[in-house]
């Protein structure tokens, strides 16, 4: 067996153009697939920032609110009820909106404010410079140093801005794991201080950060919730939501779908059409094949193995390709979106089978209708 | 080896159906033995090539049967009949079909491979089969990069690389000029054929007929005659 996969090894990367074709149409729609896959993870993954980095097992919203960054606020008494849910640990504020901040240069800056509940600091970020317990200071901010921090003009410890007609002061430079959708900076301070420097509706919470007591208390917590007029998700809920919003409702999951499928058109297009011609062009030594005495499932095993090893070696190249892209972009864009997951290269595996699957059918029924006679006949 | 290497009884093979329905071979009838060299030779259309790929279990007689070494082989299921022609039987085809991407050597451990054995064992029988067709220095060439005789002697010897009892030899001066038909011929002869080994070419050239040890005459589709060979030139 393994002699036969030699020789359909050698037959194909002997013919060097039409290797070089099958594996640049398959490199090439890998590599489209990829990115764009890659670049809609990367952008879901942003869309749940705030999500990801504040790190809460359940969180207390409007039933309308469909991103983390579309908030609803919440009365009060909310938070009352929900502290009074059996099964509830613990429950805080937590405040997430916009507002522009003046910088020492006069520039006006949109900027994300995250406010942590004063009693708690639930969701404080990881510090890279200063103390946590700054942000109680007077007119305290802390400072995300992500791809957008040098919006701020890279501000130090002890640099001030104007908000809102208020002093603000950085007390502290933090890392967060993932940065946000809109490429704005991101400041953190307490839930008071955001009600004194930013107008407010009249209700103010825009989540409830809950911590169950056990993971079997959740479904409790959702239906007390849920009866108070409101909605309970745990965080990969709340995430699944958000990728729902803008993978249903925006235009971005039907657009990348749709360049996903014009990649996967043309990988089979070219690989496809490049591969019928390889089997046509050697037809008749397939057939001598056959009268020698190569039986038809030998034949069929050269053209899967053929197709397969194509497929196997553009979806490496493209892999290789996409991570390189990634990597020289993100030299030039820090903020570039895209991140390869498990998903996408499963996705992507899948259809370069489908494609090695289809190009080898075609090349199958061909050698398996090819008789003997007809090399006779000639 | 004694008896008939090859026995055709009765073949008969229409193709096509209703008004174009043509009758190929018309009850043929012939025996060949092992040493002996046998031509089958006719006019264009005459049927011979048919008659051919009947006898070396190739195509399927409608009615008729073809034993090779007392072997009925047409009841042998698909499969089987593959592996008889792998084991049994050498073709050498008109064109060559020789693969341009594989080296002179490959294409002749082909059949060596398609048998199971070793890629190094078949590469060596390989090269000693081309030495034996005189181009052991040819081995590590792509066939396009030899002459039409060298690629005729490299198919013969992808042909007898498995050492079948039966050889088939599909016009084999066609593709070639007078003096290099004659001398592949010629070899094949002198060199190929043995008492152990029986050997069928099909051909209208008249120039090579000196080879042979009988000639079966084929015109349409029947079988009009068997004539002695010639003077075997060696």
């Amino acid at each position: 067996m393994f002699g036969i996969l030699k020789i359909a090894y050698k037959l194909l990367v002997n013919d060097r153009a039409k290797f070089a074709a099958l594996l640049m149409g398959i490199t090439f729609a890998v590599f489209l697939m990829i990115e764009m896959t890659s670049l809609f993870s990367g952008i879901l993954s942003r869309a749940s920032a705030t999500v990801i980095n504040i790190g809460a097992s359940v969180w207390v919203m409007d039933p309308a609110v469909q991103t983390v960054a579309n908030t609803i606020p919440l009365p009060d008494y909310i938070l009352d009820e929900v502290r009074s849910i059996p099964g509830v640990k613990y429950a805080v504020p937590f405040y997430s909106g916009t507002s522009l901040v003046k910088l020492k240069s006069g520039v006006y800056q949109a900027v994300n404010i995250i406010g942590l509940d004063d009693a708690s600091l639930y969701g404080r970020p990881e510090l890279l410079e200063g103390a946590i317990e700054d942000i109680y200071a007077e007119n305290a901010f802390i400072a995300v140093k992500d791809s957008e921090f040098y919006k701020l003009e890279n501000p130090k410890v002890g640099a001030e801005f104007e908000i809102n007609d208020h002093r603000g002061s950085i007390v502290g430079l933090a890392h967060v794991v993932s940065s946000g959708l809109f490429g704005v900076p991101t400041l953190y301070t307490t839930y008071n201080r955001v009600l004194q420097y930013i107008p407010t509706s009249r209700f103010t919470i825009s989540y409830i950060l809950v911590e169950p007591k056990s993971a079997q208390d959740v479904p409790l917590i959702r239906q007390r919730v849920a009866k108070a007029g409101y909605l309970a998700l745990t965080k990969d809920q709340f995430m699944d939501k958000i990728s729902d919003f803008y993978t249903f409702h925006t235009g971005i999951g039907t657009n990348m779908m749709l360049m996903t499928v014009i990649s996967f058109i043309v990988g089979l297009s070219i690989s496809g059409q490049t591969f019928y011609t390889f089997i046509l062009e050697n037809i008749d030594k397939f057939g001598a094949l056959k009268a020698i005495g190569a039986k038809s499932r030998e034949m069929v095993l050269m053209i899967l193995f053929q197709a397969s090893f194509v497929a196997l070696t553009g979806y490496g190249l493209g892999i290789g390709l996409c991570s390189l892209t990634i990597w020289l972009a993100r030299l030039y864009i820090p903020d570039y979106a895209a991140i390869i997951v498990y998903g996408n290269l499963g996705l992507a595996l899948i259809m370069v089978v489908i494609i090695a699957g289809l190009s080898s059918y075609v090349g199958v029924r061909k050698v398996l209708t090819i008789e003997p006679f007809d090399i006779f006949r000639g | 080896m004694t008896g008939a290497a090859i026995e055709a009884i009765g073949l008969n093979k229409w193709f096509g159906e209703g008004e174009v329905r043509t009758h190929a071979v018309k009850d043929v009838n012939f025996s060949a033995d092992f040493g002996e060299m046998l031509y089958v030779v006719g006019p264009s259309g005459s049927g011979k090539t048919t008659m051919l790929s009947m006898i070396s279990g190739i195509l399927r007689p409608d009615t008729g049967s073809v034993r090779i070494e007392g072997t009925d082989i047409w009841s042998l299921s698909n499969d089987q009949i593959a592996d008889f022609r792998l084991h049994k039987i050498g073709f050498v085809f008109q064109d060559y079909h020789l693969f341009p991407r594989l080296t002179t050597v490959e294409n002749v451990s082909i059949p060596l491979i398609l048998q199971k054995h070793d890629w190094d064992e078949a590469q060596r029988a390989g090269l000693e089969n081309l030495e034996v067709v005189g181009l052991g220095d040819r081995a590590h060439l792509p066939p396009v990069k030899l002459s039409g005789g060298e690629q005729q002697r490299v198919a013969i010897a992808r042909a007898i690389v498995s050492r079948p009892d039966i050889l088939i030899l599909d016009e084999p001066t066609a593709s070639l000029d007078g003096d290099t038909g004659r001398n592949i011929v010629k070899f094949v002869r002198n060199n190929i054929l043995n008492d152990r080994r029986c050997i069928v070419i099909v051909t209208h050239d008249s120039r090579i007929f000196e080879f042979a040890d009988r000639i079966l005459m084929m015109e349409d589709g029947k079988m009009t005659g068997i004539a002695e060979g010639g003077t075997h030139e060696e």
